[in-house]
Formats: structure tokens, sequence, C-alpha cells
């Protein structure tokens, strides 16, 4: 109804917002943005988060590759079940591991490739995707149809066997795991933009604009990837956790990280193992985790709604 | 005894941004037999009143006092003693029928399932109702066409299939909600001569709402306007019409344009002799249209066939006609957004069929667009400011990007928008406020023409009078040239020098618009003309009507454009026909040739 979109509180409280200079949909999403709580805590503990895995080395005494022998599985002084069977003492904060190195910093180090990998695989994912998926939607037609067979024949590789021959063709290497990751990643993503562009293309706007003498490029640019956002933040915030357990995957396979650099995939898949007799093993990579995938969840909410001019 | 008893109503809607009184202390009866005619713009709580009368509110209403049906309350009692009353004694008709009818059953399915319910009668006894019900909405081959689907009928075709299924148990009260407003007017007037017939025959009582006043004096016998929720006027069809009382009565008959008078001064265009702005000759727009079957190739679908005009600077063509004839894509050719098959399209002397997209956009800042829907016409994550300036910002990059700013907000003024608004967005307005940012986007290059496509077809009567006052007034100040599609044949008389009639892509008519509406000559024209409805019921009841029967045709089949002159047609649907020529019959009064009415 007209009526409701235009009642006369919101225009009021418009009003005093309005400046004399022009706005765009960018500053108004910052502002919006971080008037948003949740979006605003999670930025600050992923903040916190990260800035730990970066001054890991800093933050705690033994380096991540230290390995005693005297505190095998032991749990940290504070654990409140006293019939394990060892205690870390010291430093030890968070215990440590089946081969006696420190868990504190081993999750701190985890939180670096696992971090990297969700950012770097998901930002190259959605790059590729948005680029590829809006220009096939846009320009439609034969390219169309090339772009997305491609797509498809793309996505009939089995992803263990596609990273197989990466390994074997490249050799083995960090960098390599996010292009694999990736590779597969940013097809869905295409899809997914293509198939929002093609609707958005019938719009009038779409039509206003080229009236306007718009280029083909500028409107991908102006019109079509703003007014696809809302989706692609969502697929985005669920991209981010099935990278970092591809990764986890990989590395269980032996084709991602190896020992003794780990990552949250590997800790958390060591701790399964032990959880009966070392709880704290699993409890710390995950809940790390889960606060992460949290914080993503949490932003990629905030983006959307911030986004979206209808959300005041 | 009346049939409908409407005490102290009150509607109201529980929503995010506080209650909305949709309805306010209504208050009025429906007798035996009579029609009452139900007025309003958009929000004015119209369909409401009676959603909430039949318990067929959303779930956020609520409402409140008393409604009486032949002396039982039905107000707020539960839906299976409402049953037995909806469908049968009270029924309805929506807007569009494609989305009332349930779209995996034939109609002839569904009449004879909603009969054998209610009536507990045989399936023989129920199809044999269900076709004379489809006989006297004047539905052709009624037999045949109750094995067809829903999809496979024309929206007037479906319509008549709804009026069949309210009426079929012969009720008491109909309650149709805007049934004509998405049909064409030839569409239009045959639907409400139905109306009209059933009223007679059946004699129910039947409450028609609508937003168009010459659809209400052609129908009603008593006429109750509404604004914000209440009743505002009340009275007999002729008073009402004669001597509004209430202000918004008088504003609505005044806002109304009426096709047989002129209330608006235009600003005078060039002389003839003066060179032509816009030279289209012979233009052909032809669509592919895939045949069924694998590799059964395509078919052209004749969108524009051959429409040739032209324009002088400062003069307003109107071109009318129906949904389908091709006046959007005539538009887009022109302009350039659809591409041009055949014919030429000449711009200031230089012919933009064979020119590259680059060269083109060179040349748009003299010809732009306003679209028919305001809100979708803009980008919705833009400001309007920033919608605004686009185009100065493509086509004429060497502004600084004060000057931008400083030519939005001045151009803004023209439009009749407040400056400060430049932060806004378009969700935030109403659909006049959206239309008049559509009509600044255009005019912000200082075009010498600007094509309306239905500019004013989706806004209310008294916002749509705004808005052709602020076109008219910008052609004064600006002296551009319009070109004004629409399918409403009064508005377009309100606003054009010439007129141009389009039917199934080609021209049939074109003159000035004093002499196509008042010695109109095809036989198209004539049935468009009488067709219109016109907001005073004593002319209404003695006008003389021209109807045109059965749909239009498939623009597919290459006979239909020769529908008029059936005498020339070579009977194979993919045959190449016969082109009817343009005869000049008075000096710049040209008629495509047809055969006489017998």
């Amino acid at each position: 109804m007209t009526l409701l979109r235009t009642s006369p509180q919101n225009a009021e409280t418009m009003t005093e917002a309005v400046g004399v200079r022009g706005r765009s949909l960018w500053v108004d999403a910052r502002r919006r943005l971080f008037r948003n709580k949740a979006s605003v805590i999670s930025m600050i503990v992923l903040g916190i988060i990260t800035l730990m895995a970066i001054f890991a080395p800093l933050l705690s005494p033994y380096a991540y590759d230290y390995i005693d022998y005297s505190v095998i599985s032991c749990s940290p002084d504070w654990w409140p079940d006293k019939t394990v069977m060892c205690n870390a003492g010291g430093a030890h904060i968070f215990g440590t591991d089946s081969v006696g190195r420190d868990l504190f910093v081993r999750v701190l180090y985890g939180a670096r490739v696992s971090l990297a990998v969700g950012l770097v695989a998901t930002l190259v994912s959605l790059l590729i995707g948005v680029a590829y998926g809006a220009t096939a939607g846009f320009i439609g037609g034969r390219l169309d149809e090339v772009m997305m067979r491609f797509v498809d024949v793309l996505y009939s590789l089995p992803f263990i066997f596609f990273v197989i021959i990466l390994m074997v063709v490249f050799d083995r290497n960090f960098i390599l795991l996010f292009v694999a990751i990736g590779a597969v990643e940013w097809l869905t993503m295409a899809r997914i933009v293509r198939g929002q562009t093609l609707s958005i293309k019938q719009k009038e706007f779409i039509e206003a604009a080229r009236a306007g003498g718009v280029t083909r490029f500028n409107i991908i640019r102006r019109h079509i990837i703003p007014n696809v956002v809302g989706p692609v933040i969502v697929y985005v915030t669920l991209t981010i956790p099935s990278v970092i357990l591809a990764e986890s995957f990989l590395s269980f396979l032996g084709l991602g990280i190896q020992e003794p650099l780990t990552s949250w995939g590997v800790l958390i898949s060591e701790g399964a193992n032990k959880m009966e007799t070392a709880p704290w093993m699993l409890v710390f990579p995950a809940v790390f985790m889960a606060v992460t995938l949290f914080c993503f969840n949490f932003i990629g909410d905030g983006l959307r709604d911030a986004l979206d001019p209808k959300d005041r | 005894m009346s049939v409908l008893e409407v005490k102290n109503l009150d509607v109201r809607f529980a929503t995010q941004d506080g209650e909305v009184h949709a309805v306010k202390n209504a208050n009025f009866t429906i007798a035996e037999g009579e029609c009452l005619g139900v007025v309003g713009e958009s929000g004015s709580g119209k369909s409401q009143l009676f959603m909430a009368a039949l318990g067929l509110l959303s779930s956020n209403g609520h409402a409140t006092g008393s409604v009486k049906f032949r002396g039982q309350e039905i107000l707020n009692i539960p839906t299976r003693q409402l049953n037995k009353l909806r469908g049968t004694k009270i029924t309805m008709i929506f807007q569009d029928p494609l989305t009332s009818l349930t779209p995996h059953l034939t109609i002839g399915t569904q009449l004879i399932e909603s009969l054998r319910i209610v009536h507990r009668i045989s399936q023989q006894e129920a199809g044999k109702r269900a076709r004379a019900a489809l006989d006297l909405v004047r539905i052709p081959e009624a037999a045949q066409r109750m094995r067809q689907y829903p999809h496979e009928l024309s929206g007037g075709m479906r319509q008549r299939v709804m009026i069949a299924m309210a009426t079929v148990s012969g009720p008491d009260l109909l309650i149709a909600d805007e049934p004509t407003t998405a049909l064409d007017v030839t569409v239009q007037a045959e639907i409400l001569d139905i109306l009209r017939d059933l009223k007679r025959e059946l004699k129910s009582s039947i409450v028609m709402i609508s937003h168009d006043m010459g659809v209400i004096a052609g129908i009603a016998e008593d006429v109750q306007v509404m604004r914000y929720g209440e009743i505002v006027e009340t009275g007999e069809v002729d008073e009402i019409f004669r001597a509004p009382k209430h202000p918004y009565t008088r504003m609505l008959l005044d806002a109304m344009p009426r096709i047989d008078s002129i209330k608006r001064e235009l600003s005078p265009a060039a002389p003839i002799s003066q060179s032509t702005l816009l030279n289209v000759d012979d233009l052909k727009v032809y669509f592919p249209i895939k045949r069924r079957g694998l590799f059964a190739g395509t078919k052209p679908l004749r969108a524009v066939d051959g429409v040739s005009l032209q324009l002088r600077p400062g003069e307003t063509l109107g071109v009318v006609g129906e949904s389908g004839c091709g006046k959007s894509t005539l538009a887009r050719a022109i302009l350039k957004l659809a591409p041009i098959t055949g014919g030429s399209v000449v711009w200031c002397g230089r012919d933009l069929g064979p020119m590259q997209e680059s060269a083109v956009r060179a040349l748009r800042k003299e010809f732009q667009i306003v679209f028919q829907d305001p809100l979708a016409s803009l980008d919705p994550r833009m400001t309007i400011g920033q919608s605004i300036a686009e185009p100065l910002k493509t086509l004429r990059p060497d502004l600084p990007r004060s000057d931008i700013t400083a030519q939005v907000r001045e151009m803004m003024g023209h439009v009749g928008l407040d400056p400060n608004w430049i932060n806004r967005y378009p969700h935030e307005f109403s659909g006049g406020q959206n239309q008049r940012v559509g009509i600044a986007r255009a005019m912000i290059v200082r075009p010498k023409l600007v094509i309306c496509d239905e500019a004013v077809s989706a806004l209310d009567v008294s916002i749509q009078a705004q808005i052709i006052d602020l076109i008219v007034k910008l052609q004064k100040e600006f002296g551009m040239s319009l070109i004004f599609i629409s399918h409403d044949l009064s508005v377009v008389r309100q606003i054009s020098h010439r007129v141009m009639v389009l039917y199934l892509g080609r021209v049939v008519e074109i003159a000035d618009r004093d002499a196509i509406y008042e010695d109109p000559r095809h036989p198209y024209t004539r049935a468009l003309i009488s067709a219109v409805p016109i907001p005073d019921p004593a002319l209404e009841r003695s006008r003389k009507r021209l109807r045109l029967t059965g749909d239009l045709p498939s623009p597919l089949d290459t006979r239909a454009a020769l529908t008029f002159l059936k005498s020339k047609v070579i009977d194979d649907p993919d045959a190449e026909q016969y082109k009817p020529r343009l005869m000049e019959i008075a000096p710049g009064h040209f008629v495509a040739e047809y055969d006489a009415i017998t």
C-alpha cells in the first residue's frame, strides 16, 4: 500500500537527516551498518580474533611447534574436571595437545590459516563470480550460453580430482589451496548472480539507464551489481564456513596444510578424536570457529540490511 | 427489505508503522436490485470496506460494527457459516481474472465443480447450467471454451468467465471490484454491457467499485464517494455528477479527463513548413517467436509493421491503441532501444537505423523517455538525486560536479519537487512524486523530444491531472516535442496536437485531435472512441455505441491486421498480406483503407 510506504512520521525523520550535499548508497550503507549493534559487536570480536592471530607469537611463551613430552594431552590448570590424567600447569592456558604442544598458540596459528583461506578464497570467488555472472546475465544471448556451459563443465569436475591434478602439476603449496577452493566456489556465485541479473535486466530502470546513454559496463557496475547485493551477501556468509571446512577436509587428506602448521579444521578433527579423554582439544578450536562464523553471519546480515535503502 | 445494511463499520490494520484506520465509520444500505457505485482513489478503503463485509480481510485486519445481509448479521461470523453465503448469495469479481482462476483446471471443471458443491446436482445438470451461464456472458462457442484452461483465454474472456462463475447461482449481491481496470477500452465496454444486461435479467444488486467516474456513470444508480476511509458523499448518480456537494467529489470530476471536451490550453506547435524533427518512414520491428517443435525455426511477430510519422518541433503527437498494438515497441524503436527490422528513423536529418550505439549515445541528450511505472523505472538503490543526475553525468561528461548538482536541484524545482529531497529514495515517495522524478530525469538534458510511454496510466485521477498539467507546463517552458503514448483516449485528447491510432502494428488513422475525435472515419477509431466511458450519466445512457465483437486477434497471424479489410485477405496465417494504404480524406487527416460496414 502506498499509504504505508510514505507515512508522514518517516518523511519527517528523513527531513531532519537531509543534508545539502548529495549522498550515495555507500555512504548511507556505512551509516546504517554502524547503527546495527550486532554487526558492530561482531566486527569488534572478529577484529580481536584477527589481531590475536597476527600477534600470536607475542601472546604466548611457547612456539607453535615446540614439543614438550612432559605434558602430553594435559588439561589447563583451571579445567573443572579434575579426574583427567594430567595438568599442564604454567602458561598452557588452553592445555596441550596429544604431542605436548601448547593449544593456545596453536589455535591462534590455526586462526591465521583458516581466516586467510576463508577470506581470500571467498573474496576470489566473489570477484570472479559476480563479474562473470553479471556479464553473462546482462549481455545474454550466445555469450551467456557459452559462459554458462563453461561453468557447467567446471561443475562436473570432481573437486578432489581437480585438487589432486593441481597438486601434481604445480607441486604442493599454500597458495594452491586458495586457488583450488576459490576456483570451485565462484561457480555457484556466478549462477546466483546471473539469475538475479536476468530478472533485474527486465526492469524499467535499466531501460531508463540505456535511454540515458549509460554504457553497458556502467549499467552493470552502477545498476546491476548494487541490486544483486542482497542474495550475494547471504551467499558469501554461507561460503566462508564452507571454505573453512573444505580446507580442513583437504588437510585431512594430506592435500592442504601440513604439520606442524595447523588450521582450525585440523585442530577440530584431531580434537574430535580425543573428545572423550581430552575434551579441551575440541572445545577451544571449536569455540573460536563458531564465534568467528557467527560474527561473519551477523556482519553479512548487517551489510545486507545496510545496503537496502528500504531498511531504515 | 435491503439486501445489505452496513452500520458503523470500522476496519483497522495493525502494521509495523502503527495502526492504519482503513475504513472509518461506514454506514449505508443497498436496496433490492440496486446498483451502487463506489468511487475513490487508491488507498481510499473502497475495496477493504467490502472485503471486511465478506470476512476476507488479511490476518492483520480487524473489523468492528455491523454488516447485515437480508437482516442476518454476517460481520465476524465463523467462516463455515459465511461460506454458505459466499459464492452463492454474495459473489465477487476481482480486478485480475487470471489470479482468481485456478490455473491447472479447465474453466468448465471449475464452473461445474462449484455448481455441484452448492446445489448438489448431477454432472450433466451442472454442465448444462454452466454452458447457459457462459452463453449469458456472451462467450462464443461456450461448449468448446469449457475445455480450455484459463491461460488459453484472453483477459476479456477470462473476466467473462469470472462473471459467469459469480452469477451462475443467481446471487442476491454481486460485488465487482475494479472488474474492468486491467482491460482494454473496447473490452471494458463489452464487459460493462454484459453487467448492465445481467442487472436487468437477474435482478441482483450490484456493487461496482471503481476509480473511474466514467464507468460508474454508465452503470450505477447510487454513488458513494470515498476518501481516506471515509464516505464523503452519497447520492443518486445524476445528482452527484450534476451537482457534487463535497469538494473532493468536485475535484475528482474536474480532474477526470473527458473525451468529449478539452480543459487545457496547449502551446502552439511550430508551423508545418518548419523542418521536421523526426521522420519515421515505414518502420518495422519484428521479433522472432519460436514455433513449436524442435527444429521448427521462428516466425516473425510483427510488433510494428510499417509505421510512418513526422513530428515538428514543439508538437505533441498522441499515439493510442489497445494492448499489443505495438505502441511501446514503436517508442523504443524510435529511441533505438529496440532493434529496427526495416524502414528508417531519421532524427534531424540523420538516420538512426544503421548507426552504432556509440554514435547514437551522442544524440541521446536530444531524445528521452518517461516510463509507465514510476517506481519500477527508478533504481531502488539510488537516491532520486543520483537518478536524475545520471543522464547528465553520462551525456555531458564535461560538466563539473557542482554544476550537475545545481542543475538537478533546478530541475527538481521545475517538476514540483523540493530540491532538498535529493537524498531520498524512490520507495519513500508516492507514485505521482516518483513520476515527477522520472520526468525530471528525462528533462535534465533539455531534450528536443520526450516520449511518454503510458506516463500517467498508473496514477490516480487527481495525480494524473497534476502530471498532465506538469507536462504541458514543461512543454511551454522548454518547447520540446512530445510523443504521448496511452491507451486512454481521454487523456490523449487533453494533451495532443495530433493523434495517431494504431491497430496491430499499423496506423489506421492519423489526424489533428479535433478532427479525429469529432469526425473519426475508420471503424476501429470509431469503436475505440465510442467505448470510452464519459463521466456524465445522462450522456452515457443516450450514447450510441459501436461495438467490436470478439477478441483482439493474435498478432502472429498475418490475417489479423486486415480485420477491417476482410475483402483483401489471403486465407493463410503466414502469407504476406495486402497492406492497406493511407488515404488523405482531408488535409492532414489520413485513414487506412477499410471495408464499408454493412
